[in-house]
Protein backbone atom coordinates (compact mmCIF):
# COMPACT_ATOMS: atom_id res chain seq x y z
CA UNK A 1 0.00 0.00 0.00
CA UNK A 2 1.40 3.22 -1.02
CA UNK A 3 0.94 5.99 1.20
CA UNK A 4 -1.11 9.02 -0.35
CA UNK A 5 1.85 11.60 0.10
CA UNK A 6 4.18 9.67 -2.22
CA UNK A 7 4.54 10.82 -5.48
CA UNK A 8 7.06 10.57 -8.33
CA UNK A 9 8.61 8.30 -10.85
CA UNK A 10 10.01 4.52 -10.03
CA UNK A 11 13.30 4.29 -10.76
CA UNK A 12 15.48 0.93 -10.21
CA UNK A 13 18.04 0.13 -8.48
CA UNK A 14 20.34 -2.81 -7.54
CA UNK A 15 19.53 -5.45 -5.35
CA UNK A 16 17.49 -6.51 -2.31
CA UNK A 17 18.69 -4.15 0.14
CA UNK A 18 15.70 -1.61 1.02
CA UNK A 19 17.37 1.85 2.82
CA UNK A 20 14.60 2.94 4.83
CA UNK A 21 16.44 6.42 5.46
CA UNK A 22 18.59 7.75 2.48
CA UNK A 23 20.87 10.88 2.26
CA UNK A 24 19.25 12.62 -0.52
CA UNK A 25 15.87 12.31 1.72
CA UNK A 26 14.51 9.87 -1.18
CA UNK A 27 11.88 7.35 0.32
CA UNK A 28 12.86 3.33 -0.82
CA UNK A 29 10.43 0.65 -0.48
CA UNK A 30 10.27 -3.26 -1.82
CA UNK A 31 9.54 -2.37 -5.31
CA UNK A 32 6.44 -5.16 -5.43
CA UNK A 33 4.94 -5.22 -8.49
CA UNK A 34 5.88 -1.65 -9.40
CA UNK A 35 9.05 -1.23 -12.47
CA UNK A 36 10.78 1.23 -13.54
CA UNK A 37 9.19 4.10 -14.99
CA UNK A 38 5.55 3.60 -13.71
CA UNK A 39 4.35 7.08 -11.97
CA UNK A 40 3.16 7.08 -8.44
CA UNK A 41 0.52 9.57 -8.07
CA UNK A 42 -0.64 9.68 -4.44
CA UNK A 43 -2.14 6.28 -3.94
CA UNK A 44 -2.72 5.62 -7.84
CA UNK A 45 0.03 4.14 -10.11
CA UNK A 46 0.43 4.97 -13.76
CA UNK A 47 2.35 2.51 -15.42
CA UNK A 48 5.18 3.45 -17.45
CA UNK A 49 5.95 3.57 -20.94
CA UNK A 50 4.91 0.30 -23.09
CA UNK A 51 3.53 -3.07 -21.16
CA UNK A 52 7.73 -4.26 -21.05
CA UNK A 53 9.25 -1.05 -20.55
CA UNK A 54 12.92 -1.91 -20.43
CA UNK A 55 14.11 0.48 -17.26
CA UNK A 56 15.03 4.28 -18.20
CA UNK A 57 15.40 5.63 -21.42
CA UNK A 58 18.97 4.31 -22.38
CA UNK A 59 19.74 7.49 -24.48
CA UNK A 60 19.34 9.52 -21.45
CA UNK A 61 21.47 7.01 -19.35
CA UNK A 62 23.74 7.64 -21.85
CA UNK A 63 24.00 11.53 -21.60
CA UNK A 64 27.27 13.24 -20.04
CA UNK A 65 25.87 15.84 -17.52
CA UNK A 66 29.13 17.78 -17.29
CA UNK A 67 29.14 18.10 -21.10
CA UNK A 68 25.25 19.43 -21.16
CA UNK A 69 26.10 21.92 -18.54
CA UNK A 70 29.38 22.85 -20.59
CA UNK A 71 27.40 22.69 -23.48
CA UNK A 72 24.91 25.43 -21.62
CA UNK A 73 27.67 27.51 -20.43
CA UNK A 74 29.28 27.74 -23.95
CA UNK A 75 26.06 28.89 -25.90
CA UNK A 76 25.72 31.61 -22.81
CA UNK A 77 28.83 33.06 -23.16
CA UNK A 78 28.14 32.65 -26.93
CA UNK A 79 24.69 34.99 -26.51
CA UNK A 80 26.69 37.27 -24.34
CA UNK A 81 29.51 37.86 -26.43
CA UNK A 82 26.94 39.09 -29.59
CA UNK A 83 24.66 41.38 -26.35
CA UNK A 84 27.81 43.06 -25.62
CA UNK A 85 28.40 44.37 -29.35
CA UNK A 86 24.84 45.82 -29.81
CA UNK A 87 23.93 42.83 -32.00
CA UNK A 88 19.99 41.86 -31.93
CA UNK A 89 19.01 38.54 -31.85
CA UNK A 90 16.61 37.22 -34.99
CA UNK A 91 14.71 34.27 -35.21
CA UNK A 92 13.95 33.37 -38.64
CA UNK A 93 11.21 30.63 -39.94
CA UNK A 94 13.00 26.93 -40.01
CA UNK A 95 10.62 26.07 -42.29
CA UNK A 96 11.12 27.23 -45.58
CA UNK A 97 9.52 27.72 -49.38
CA UNK A 98 12.86 27.85 -51.06
CA UNK A 99 15.74 26.23 -49.42
CA UNK A 100 19.82 27.23 -50.37
CA UNK A 101 20.66 26.23 -53.91
CA UNK A 102 23.65 25.16 -53.18
CA UNK A 103 24.92 22.36 -55.08
CA UNK A 104 26.40 19.62 -52.73
CA UNK A 105 23.48 19.90 -49.92
CA UNK A 106 20.37 18.43 -49.26
CA UNK A 107 17.46 19.71 -47.64
CA UNK A 108 14.79 17.91 -45.32
CA UNK A 109 11.38 17.79 -46.96
CA UNK A 110 8.50 19.23 -44.35
CA UNK A 111 5.00 19.80 -45.48
CA UNK A 112 4.65 21.44 -48.25
CA UNK A 113 8.07 23.17 -47.95
CA UNK A 114 11.39 21.77 -46.77
CA UNK A 115 13.99 22.79 -43.49
CA UNK A 116 16.40 25.16 -43.96
CA UNK A 117 20.60 24.37 -44.35
CA UNK A 118 21.15 27.89 -42.98
CA UNK A 119 18.90 31.08 -42.13
CA UNK A 120 21.09 32.96 -44.63
CA UNK A 121 18.75 33.74 -47.36
CA UNK A 122 16.26 35.02 -44.08
CA UNK A 123 18.67 37.04 -42.59
CA UNK A 124 20.08 38.59 -45.14
CA UNK A 125 16.60 40.31 -46.01
CA UNK A 126 16.69 41.37 -42.49
CA UNK A 127 19.71 43.33 -43.94
CA UNK A 128 18.37 44.74 -46.89
CA UNK A 129 15.10 45.95 -44.13
CA UNK A 130 17.71 47.82 -42.43
CA UNK A 131 18.57 46.17 -39.39
CA UNK A 132 22.86 46.52 -38.97
CA UNK A 133 24.18 43.95 -36.85
CA UNK A 134 22.06 40.64 -36.35
CA UNK A 135 22.86 37.04 -35.18
CA UNK A 136 20.49 34.02 -35.08
CA UNK A 137 21.56 30.82 -33.27
CA UNK A 138 18.81 28.11 -34.46
CA UNK A 139 18.81 24.39 -35.56
CA UNK A 140 19.65 23.42 -39.17
CA UNK A 141 18.92 20.46 -41.24
CA UNK A 142 21.45 18.76 -44.05
CA UNK A 143 20.14 15.43 -44.90
CA UNK A 144 22.62 12.48 -45.55
CA UNK A 145 25.47 14.03 -43.15
CA UNK A 146 26.21 12.47 -40.21
CA UNK A 147 30.10 11.53 -39.00
CA UNK A 148 32.36 12.30 -36.77
CA UNK A 149 31.93 16.10 -37.38
CA UNK A 150 27.91 16.19 -39.11
CA UNK A 151 24.69 15.37 -37.86
CA UNK A 152 21.73 15.75 -40.43
CA UNK A 153 20.08 18.52 -37.38
CA UNK A 154 22.68 20.43 -35.52
CA UNK A 155 23.11 24.25 -34.32
CA UNK A 156 24.37 27.03 -36.37
CA UNK A 157 25.20 30.61 -35.36
CA UNK A 158 25.09 32.98 -37.66
CA UNK A 159 25.83 36.61 -37.00
CA UNK A 160 25.82 39.46 -40.43
CA UNK A 161 27.43 42.68 -40.41
CA UNK A 162 25.79 45.35 -42.64
CA UNK A 163 28.02 48.76 -43.61
CA UNK A 164 31.38 46.27 -42.50
CA UNK A 165 33.75 43.53 -44.28
CA UNK A 166 35.51 40.36 -44.33
CA UNK A 167 38.00 41.82 -41.85
CA UNK A 168 34.96 42.89 -39.23
CA UNK A 169 33.80 39.10 -39.19
CA UNK A 170 37.42 37.68 -38.94
CA UNK A 171 38.05 39.88 -35.51
CA UNK A 172 34.75 38.42 -34.38
CA UNK A 173 35.04 34.70 -35.09
CA UNK A 174 38.52 35.01 -33.06
CA UNK A 175 37.12 36.75 -30.69
CA UNK A 176 34.56 34.58 -30.00
CA UNK A 177 36.42 31.36 -29.81
CA UNK A 178 38.96 32.42 -27.32
CA UNK A 179 35.99 33.63 -25.27
CA UNK A 180 33.69 30.70 -25.54
CA UNK A 181 36.62 28.60 -24.89
CA UNK A 182 37.40 30.21 -22.24
CA UNK A 183 34.05 30.76 -20.03
CA UNK A 184 34.36 26.38 -20.82
CA UNK A 185 37.43 25.37 -19.53
CA UNK A 186 38.93 28.87 -17.99
CA UNK A 187 41.38 29.73 -20.40
CA UNK A 188 41.49 29.82 -24.32
CA UNK A 189 43.23 26.62 -24.90
CA UNK A 190 40.87 24.65 -27.18
CA UNK A 191 41.03 20.61 -26.67
CA UNK A 192 41.23 18.52 -29.78
CA UNK A 193 42.01 14.96 -30.43
CA UNK A 194 43.86 14.70 -27.32
CA UNK A 195 45.63 17.87 -28.22
CA UNK A 196 45.11 21.14 -26.61
CA UNK A 197 45.33 24.29 -29.05
CA UNK A 198 45.59 28.14 -28.13
CA UNK A 199 42.73 30.15 -29.87
CA UNK A 200 43.94 33.22 -28.90
CA UNK A 201 43.49 35.96 -31.26
CA UNK A 202 44.94 36.90 -33.85
CA UNK A 203 44.65 33.22 -35.64
CA UNK A 204 47.52 32.86 -38.61
CA UNK A 205 46.12 33.17 -42.01
CA UNK A 206 46.50 31.53 -45.64
CA UNK A 207 44.96 31.92 -48.84
CA UNK A 208 43.65 28.94 -50.63
CA UNK A 209 46.05 29.28 -53.94
CA UNK A 210 49.47 29.49 -51.20
CA UNK A 211 47.93 26.59 -49.11
CA UNK A 212 47.24 24.13 -52.33
CA UNK A 213 50.52 25.12 -53.46
CA UNK A 214 52.04 24.69 -50.55
CA UNK A 215 50.39 21.04 -49.05
CA UNK A 216 49.24 19.45 -51.98
CA UNK A 217 52.08 21.00 -54.80
CA UNK A 218 49.33 21.89 -56.74
CA UNK A 219 48.83 25.29 -58.75
CA UNK A 220 45.27 27.03 -58.72
CA UNK A 221 43.86 29.86 -60.70
CA UNK A 222 40.39 29.39 -60.03
CA UNK A 223 39.32 30.03 -63.86
CA UNK A 224 41.46 27.19 -65.19
CA UNK A 225 39.81 24.62 -67.31
CA UNK A 226 38.63 21.44 -65.33
CA UNK A 227 40.92 18.93 -67.28
CA UNK A 228 43.86 21.74 -66.65
CA UNK A 229 43.58 21.32 -62.90
CA UNK A 230 42.84 17.35 -63.51
CA UNK A 231 46.50 17.18 -64.97
CA UNK A 232 47.98 19.28 -62.07
CA UNK A 233 46.80 17.20 -59.49
CA UNK A 234 47.74 13.81 -61.56
CA UNK A 235 51.00 15.33 -61.65
CA UNK A 236 50.96 15.67 -57.94
CA UNK A 237 50.98 12.31 -57.46
CA UNK A 238 47.16 12.68 -55.96
CA UNK A 239 44.60 10.17 -56.71
CA UNK A 240 41.62 11.99 -57.32
CA UNK A 241 39.22 8.87 -57.61
CA UNK A 242 38.08 9.53 -61.20
CA UNK A 243 36.71 12.91 -60.65
CA UNK A 244 35.80 14.93 -63.50
CA UNK A 245 34.33 18.59 -62.25
CA UNK A 246 36.24 21.28 -61.33
CA UNK A 247 35.14 21.07 -58.03
CA UNK A 248 35.21 17.39 -57.04
CA UNK A 249 39.36 17.70 -58.64
CA UNK A 250 39.69 20.69 -56.51
CA UNK A 251 38.40 19.12 -53.33
CA UNK A 252 39.63 15.44 -54.14
CA UNK A 253 43.44 17.13 -53.32
CA UNK A 254 42.15 19.41 -50.73
CA UNK A 255 40.77 16.70 -48.60
CA UNK A 256 43.62 14.65 -49.09
CA UNK A 257 46.33 16.79 -48.70
CA UNK A 258 45.16 20.38 -47.35
CA UNK A 259 42.84 19.18 -44.62
CA UNK A 260 45.05 16.99 -42.66
CA UNK A 261 47.78 19.62 -42.80
CA UNK A 262 45.63 22.16 -41.55
CA UNK A 263 44.42 19.90 -38.95
CA UNK A 264 47.94 19.20 -37.61
CA UNK A 265 48.60 23.04 -37.46
CA UNK A 266 49.08 23.49 -33.68
CA UNK A 267 47.06 27.21 -34.02
CA UNK A 268 43.50 27.59 -35.66
CA UNK A 269 43.77 28.92 -39.22
CA UNK A 270 41.62 31.09 -41.31
CA UNK A 271 41.54 30.25 -45.41
CA UNK A 272 40.90 33.23 -47.37
CA UNK A 273 40.00 33.71 -51.14
CA UNK A 274 38.62 31.03 -52.33
CA UNK A 275 38.36 30.35 -56.23
CA UNK A 276 35.29 32.23 -57.53
CA UNK A 277 34.13 28.68 -58.35
CA UNK A 278 33.64 28.05 -55.07
CA UNK A 279 31.77 31.28 -54.75
CA UNK A 280 28.91 30.31 -53.17
CA UNK A 281 27.35 33.76 -52.10
CA UNK A 282 30.50 35.42 -51.76
CA UNK A 283 31.41 38.37 -53.62
CA UNK A 284 34.16 39.09 -55.67
CA UNK A 285 37.34 40.30 -54.53
CA UNK A 286 38.34 43.98 -55.38
CA UNK A 287 40.93 43.74 -57.90
CA UNK A 288 40.94 40.13 -57.85
CA UNK A 289 38.14 38.49 -59.74
CA UNK A 290 39.56 34.62 -59.75
CA UNK A 291 39.49 34.99 -56.09
CA UNK A 292 36.23 35.53 -53.86
CA UNK A 293 35.86 37.18 -50.11
CA UNK A 294 35.06 34.27 -48.51
CA UNK A 295 37.51 32.26 -45.29
CA UNK A 296 36.84 29.56 -43.39
CA UNK A 297 38.19 28.80 -39.89
CA UNK A 298 39.95 25.69 -39.50
CA UNK A 299 40.51 24.45 -35.95
CA UNK A 300 42.79 21.31 -35.02
CA UNK A 301 41.11 19.72 -38.09
CA UNK A 302 37.60 21.21 -37.29
CA UNK A 303 35.88 23.18 -40.10
CA UNK A 304 34.36 25.42 -37.61
CA UNK A 305 32.89 28.44 -39.84
CA UNK A 306 32.50 29.75 -43.68
CA UNK A 307 32.26 33.57 -44.15
CA UNK A 308 31.42 35.94 -47.30
CA UNK A 309 32.10 39.51 -48.04
CA UNK A 310 27.96 39.08 -49.38
CA UNK A 311 27.32 39.22 -52.54
CA UNK A 312 24.71 42.08 -53.02
CA UNK A 313 24.10 42.56 -56.44
CA UNK A 314 20.70 40.80 -57.56
CA UNK A 315 21.59 40.22 -61.35
CA UNK A 316 24.88 37.87 -60.38
CA UNK A 317 22.81 36.29 -57.52
CA UNK A 318 20.10 35.32 -60.24
CA UNK A 319 22.68 34.04 -62.06
CA UNK A 320 24.42 31.72 -59.66
CA UNK A 321 21.04 30.21 -58.44
CA UNK A 322 20.45 29.38 -62.77
CA UNK A 323 24.18 28.08 -62.68
CA UNK A 324 23.83 25.78 -58.69
CA UNK A 325 20.13 24.73 -60.29
CA UNK A 326 21.70 23.09 -63.55
CA UNK A 327 25.02 21.88 -61.74
CA UNK A 328 22.21 20.38 -59.20
CA UNK A 329 20.26 18.70 -62.12
CA UNK A 330 23.30 17.76 -63.76
CA UNK A 331 24.31 15.63 -60.49
CA UNK A 332 20.97 14.40 -60.28
CA UNK A 333 20.19 16.35 -56.46
CA UNK A 334 16.26 17.75 -56.11
CA UNK A 335 15.84 21.18 -57.33
CA UNK A 336 13.86 23.91 -55.55
CA UNK A 337 12.26 27.01 -56.20
CA UNK A 338 14.66 30.12 -56.26
CA UNK A 339 13.88 32.61 -53.41
CA UNK A 340 12.22 35.61 -54.93
CA UNK A 341 12.19 37.29 -52.36
CA UNK A 342 15.62 37.26 -51.43
CA UNK A 343 16.14 38.45 -55.29
CA UNK A 344 13.77 41.23 -54.43
CA UNK A 345 15.38 42.19 -51.62
CA UNK A 346 18.33 42.28 -53.08
CA UNK A 347 17.07 44.21 -55.95
CA UNK A 348 15.41 46.83 -53.21
CA UNK A 349 19.31 47.24 -52.20
CA UNK A 350 21.34 45.46 -49.50
CA UNK A 351 24.02 47.46 -48.20
CA UNK A 352 27.55 46.12 -48.25
CA UNK A 353 27.92 43.43 -45.22
CA UNK A 354 29.42 40.40 -44.44
CA UNK A 355 28.59 37.62 -42.56
CA UNK A 356 29.76 34.18 -41.30
CA UNK A 357 27.81 30.61 -40.12
CA UNK A 358 29.80 28.47 -37.35
CA UNK A 359 28.78 25.45 -36.67
CA UNK A 360 27.79 25.67 -32.55
CA UNK A 361 27.99 21.86 -31.65
CA UNK A 362 31.74 21.93 -32.82
CA UNK A 363 32.68 25.35 -30.84
CA UNK A 364 31.39 22.91 -28.26
CA UNK A 365 34.07 20.10 -29.16
CA UNK A 366 36.62 22.11 -29.13
CA UNK A 367 35.92 23.75 -25.85
CA UNK A 368 34.75 20.26 -24.34
CA UNK A 369 37.49 18.22 -26.20
CA UNK A 370 34.47 15.89 -27.42
CA UNK A 371 36.23 13.86 -30.14
CA UNK A 372 32.73 12.96 -32.07
CA UNK A 373 29.73 15.23 -32.48
CA UNK A 374 27.47 12.70 -30.62
CA UNK A 375 29.03 13.56 -27.29
CA UNK A 376 28.13 16.84 -27.61
CA UNK A 377 23.99 16.67 -28.83
CA UNK A 378 21.48 15.60 -26.50
CA UNK A 379 19.34 12.28 -27.90
CA UNK A 380 21.00 11.61 -31.44
CA UNK A 381 18.62 9.36 -33.21
CA UNK A 382 20.37 9.64 -36.61
CA UNK A 383 23.60 8.00 -35.62
CA UNK A 384 24.65 5.16 -37.12
CA UNK B 1 26.09 -2.24 -56.25
CA UNK B 2 26.44 -0.36 -52.90
CA UNK B 3 26.52 3.41 -52.24
CA UNK B 4 28.80 5.48 -49.92
CA UNK B 5 25.53 5.23 -47.54
CA UNK B 6 25.89 1.76 -47.03
CA UNK B 7 29.58 1.49 -45.57
CA UNK B 8 30.10 0.32 -42.81
CA UNK B 9 32.27 -1.48 -40.63
CA UNK B 10 32.88 -5.35 -42.39
CA UNK B 11 31.24 -4.32 -45.52
CA UNK B 12 33.13 -6.37 -47.94
CA UNK B 13 33.85 -4.87 -51.48
CA UNK B 14 35.98 -5.50 -54.49
CA UNK B 15 38.90 -3.21 -55.61
CA UNK B 16 41.16 -4.00 -58.29
CA UNK B 17 39.91 -7.52 -58.36
CA UNK B 18 40.64 -7.97 -54.86
CA UNK B 19 38.12 -8.60 -51.59
CA UNK B 20 38.72 -5.52 -49.03
CA UNK B 21 36.74 -5.44 -45.75
CA UNK B 22 36.14 -2.08 -44.72
CA UNK B 23 37.38 -1.24 -40.62
CA UNK B 24 37.16 2.35 -40.51
CA UNK B 25 35.43 4.91 -42.48
CA UNK B 26 34.27 8.94 -42.16
CA UNK B 27 32.51 11.20 -43.71
CA UNK B 28 33.89 14.02 -44.49
CA UNK B 29 32.13 17.15 -46.25
CA UNK B 30 34.14 19.93 -47.03
CA UNK B 31 32.42 23.32 -47.19
CA UNK B 32 30.73 23.95 -50.78
CA UNK B 33 31.82 20.75 -51.82
CA UNK B 34 30.60 16.85 -52.07
CA UNK B 35 30.92 14.63 -49.28
CA UNK B 36 33.49 12.26 -49.18
CA UNK B 37 33.47 8.96 -47.19
CA UNK B 38 36.92 8.39 -46.28
CA UNK B 39 37.48 4.61 -45.74
CA UNK B 40 40.14 2.22 -44.52
CA UNK B 41 39.85 -0.93 -46.47
CA UNK B 42 41.69 -4.26 -45.60
CA UNK B 43 42.61 -7.00 -48.24
CA UNK B 44 41.18 -9.87 -47.38
CA UNK B 45 43.98 -11.86 -48.99
CA UNK B 46 46.96 -10.30 -47.75
CA UNK B 47 45.62 -8.06 -44.99
CA UNK B 48 47.50 -4.72 -46.11
CA UNK B 49 45.01 -1.19 -45.45
CA UNK B 50 44.68 1.06 -47.65
CA UNK B 51 43.17 4.44 -47.15
CA UNK B 52 40.48 5.66 -50.34
CA UNK B 53 38.33 9.05 -50.22
CA UNK B 54 34.87 7.73 -51.83
CA UNK B 55 33.35 10.68 -53.24
CA UNK B 56 29.05 10.42 -52.97
CA UNK B 57 27.80 8.97 -55.99
CA UNK B 58 30.31 6.31 -56.54
CA UNK B 59 29.68 2.97 -56.72
CA UNK B 60 31.51 -0.04 -54.96
CA UNK B 61 31.16 -3.11 -56.42
CA UNK B 62 30.58 -5.94 -53.51
CA UNK B 63 33.15 -8.97 -53.18
CA UNK B 64 31.67 -12.55 -53.69
CA UNK B 65 32.91 -13.25 -49.71
CA UNK B 66 31.44 -15.67 -47.01
CA UNK B 67 33.62 -16.81 -43.72
CA UNK B 68 31.94 -20.01 -42.46
CA UNK B 69 32.55 -21.72 -39.16
CA UNK B 70 34.69 -25.11 -39.93
CA UNK B 71 36.24 -27.68 -38.18
CA UNK B 72 39.49 -28.88 -38.75
CA UNK B 73 39.40 -32.60 -39.65
CA UNK B 74 42.92 -33.62 -40.63
CA UNK B 75 45.95 -33.21 -42.34
CA UNK B 76 46.60 -34.60 -46.47
CA UNK B 77 49.84 -34.12 -47.69
CA UNK B 78 50.13 -30.28 -48.00
CA UNK B 79 46.44 -29.55 -47.45
CA UNK B 80 44.39 -29.24 -44.50
CA UNK B 81 40.90 -30.98 -44.70
CA UNK B 82 37.97 -28.73 -43.46
CA UNK B 83 34.35 -29.82 -42.19
CA UNK B 84 31.36 -27.65 -42.37
CA UNK B 85 29.32 -28.57 -39.25
CA UNK B 86 26.15 -27.92 -40.90
CA UNK B 87 26.19 -29.51 -44.52
CA UNK B 88 29.00 -31.80 -43.70
CA UNK B 89 30.70 -30.41 -46.98
CA UNK B 90 34.42 -30.49 -46.55
CA UNK B 91 36.87 -28.48 -48.73
CA UNK B 92 40.87 -28.77 -48.79
CA UNK B 93 43.17 -25.41 -47.94
CA UNK B 94 46.41 -25.60 -48.61
CA UNK B 95 48.71 -25.64 -45.06
CA UNK B 96 50.43 -22.21 -46.64
CA UNK B 97 47.43 -20.05 -46.28
CA UNK B 98 47.52 -21.02 -42.77
CA UNK B 99 51.01 -20.28 -42.26
CA UNK B 100 52.82 -20.91 -39.10
CA UNK B 101 49.44 -22.11 -37.30
CA UNK B 102 49.44 -25.14 -39.44
CA UNK B 103 50.98 -27.16 -37.03
CA UNK B 104 49.24 -26.27 -33.88
CA UNK B 105 46.01 -27.82 -35.34
CA UNK B 106 44.91 -30.64 -33.68
CA UNK B 107 41.51 -32.65 -34.53
CA UNK B 108 38.13 -30.96 -34.73
CA UNK B 109 38.93 -27.41 -34.35
CA UNK B 110 36.43 -24.81 -34.61
CA UNK B 111 37.88 -22.06 -37.29
CA UNK B 112 36.70 -19.61 -40.03
CA UNK B 113 37.31 -20.23 -43.41
CA UNK B 114 36.83 -17.29 -45.81
CA UNK B 115 35.66 -18.32 -49.05
CA UNK B 116 35.57 -15.71 -51.82
CA UNK B 117 34.51 -16.62 -55.37
CA UNK B 118 33.93 -20.15 -53.56
CA UNK B 119 36.79 -20.74 -53.12
CA UNK B 120 38.50 -20.76 -49.83
CA UNK B 121 41.03 -18.42 -49.20
CA UNK B 122 42.17 -17.48 -45.89
CA UNK B 123 41.76 -19.67 -42.34
CA UNK B 124 41.26 -17.79 -38.58
CA UNK B 125 42.50 -20.07 -36.14
CA UNK B 126 41.63 -19.94 -32.53
CA UNK B 127 44.52 -17.43 -30.92
CA UNK B 128 44.69 -20.28 -28.29
CA UNK B 129 45.20 -23.53 -28.36
CA UNK B 130 45.65 -26.34 -26.01
CA UNK B 131 47.89 -29.29 -26.48
CA UNK B 132 49.65 -32.01 -24.55
CA UNK B 133 53.09 -32.30 -24.75
CA UNK B 134 54.51 -35.52 -25.88
CA UNK B 135 58.07 -35.37 -25.58
CA UNK B 136 61.18 -33.21 -23.99
CA UNK B 137 64.27 -33.41 -22.32
CA UNK B 138 64.01 -33.41 -18.43
CA UNK B 139 65.26 -29.70 -17.51
CA UNK B 140 68.62 -29.59 -15.56
CA UNK B 141 68.97 -28.95 -12.06
CA UNK B 142 69.64 -25.87 -10.55
CA UNK B 143 69.13 -23.75 -13.93
CA UNK B 144 66.23 -22.52 -13.20
CA UNK B 145 66.76 -18.65 -13.55
CA UNK B 146 65.68 -16.29 -16.08
CA UNK B 147 63.77 -16.99 -19.19
CA UNK B 148 65.56 -20.21 -19.87
CA UNK B 149 63.53 -22.78 -22.09
CA UNK B 150 64.03 -25.87 -23.33
CA UNK B 151 62.71 -27.42 -26.80
CA UNK B 152 59.25 -29.88 -26.07
CA UNK B 153 57.36 -31.65 -28.87
CA UNK B 154 53.39 -31.20 -28.84
CA UNK B 155 50.80 -34.31 -29.91
CA UNK B 156 50.27 -32.46 -33.38
CA UNK B 157 54.04 -32.79 -33.93
CA UNK B 158 54.99 -29.35 -33.62
CA UNK B 159 58.08 -27.89 -31.86
CA UNK B 160 57.87 -25.04 -29.42
CA UNK B 161 60.03 -23.76 -26.34
CA UNK B 162 58.94 -24.07 -23.25
CA UNK B 163 60.09 -23.67 -19.50
CA UNK B 164 62.01 -26.31 -17.54
CA UNK B 165 59.55 -27.40 -15.35
CA UNK B 166 57.65 -28.47 -18.44
CA UNK B 167 57.05 -32.40 -18.12
CA UNK B 168 56.13 -34.85 -20.86
CA UNK B 169 51.81 -35.30 -20.51
CA UNK B 170 51.62 -31.35 -19.64
CA UNK B 171 49.31 -29.74 -20.86
CA UNK B 172 50.26 -25.94 -22.40
CA UNK B 173 48.29 -22.92 -23.65
CA UNK B 174 49.61 -21.70 -26.97
CA UNK B 175 49.54 -18.66 -28.52
CA UNK B 176 48.67 -19.67 -32.55
CA UNK B 177 50.09 -15.67 -33.81
CA UNK B 178 53.30 -16.19 -32.09
CA UNK B 179 53.44 -19.92 -32.01
CA UNK B 180 55.07 -19.60 -28.75
CA UNK B 181 54.25 -20.88 -25.07
CA UNK B 182 51.75 -19.18 -23.02
CA UNK B 183 51.53 -21.50 -19.55
CA UNK B 184 50.92 -24.52 -18.30
CA UNK B 185 47.18 -25.69 -17.93
CA UNK B 186 46.37 -27.67 -14.96
CA UNK B 187 44.40 -30.46 -15.67
CA UNK B 188 41.25 -31.54 -13.97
Amino acid sequence: MIADAVRGRVIARDGDVVRVRTATGDVEAPAGDLRPGDLIDGGAVVRGPGGDYPGPDAEVARLDGRRLVERARAIAALRGFFAARGFVEVETPLLVRAPALEVHLTAVEAGDGWLITSPEYQMKRLLAGGLERIVQVCKCFRAGEHGHHHATEFTMVEWYRAWAGIEDILADTEALVAEVVTAVRGAPIARVGGRELDVTAPWPRLNVAEAMQRFAGVTVRGDEPADELARRVDAAGIDRGGATAWDDVFFAAFVTKVEPALAAMDRPVFLLDWPVRLAALARRKPGQPEVVERFEAYVGGLELANAFGELTDAAEQRARFADDLAHRAARGRPQYPVDERLLAALAEGLPPCAGIALGVDRLVMLATGAAHIRDVLTFTSDER
Amino acid sequence: MYDTSDIRKGLKVLIDGNPYNVVEFQFIKPGKGAAFTRTKFKNLLTGAVIERNIRSGEKLEPANVEEREMQFLYREGEDLVFMDQKSFEQVSVAADLIGEAADLMKDNLPCYVLFFNERPVDVTVPTFVFLEVTASEPGVRGDTSGNVTKPATVETGAEIAVPLFIKIGDMIKIDTRTHSYVERINKQ
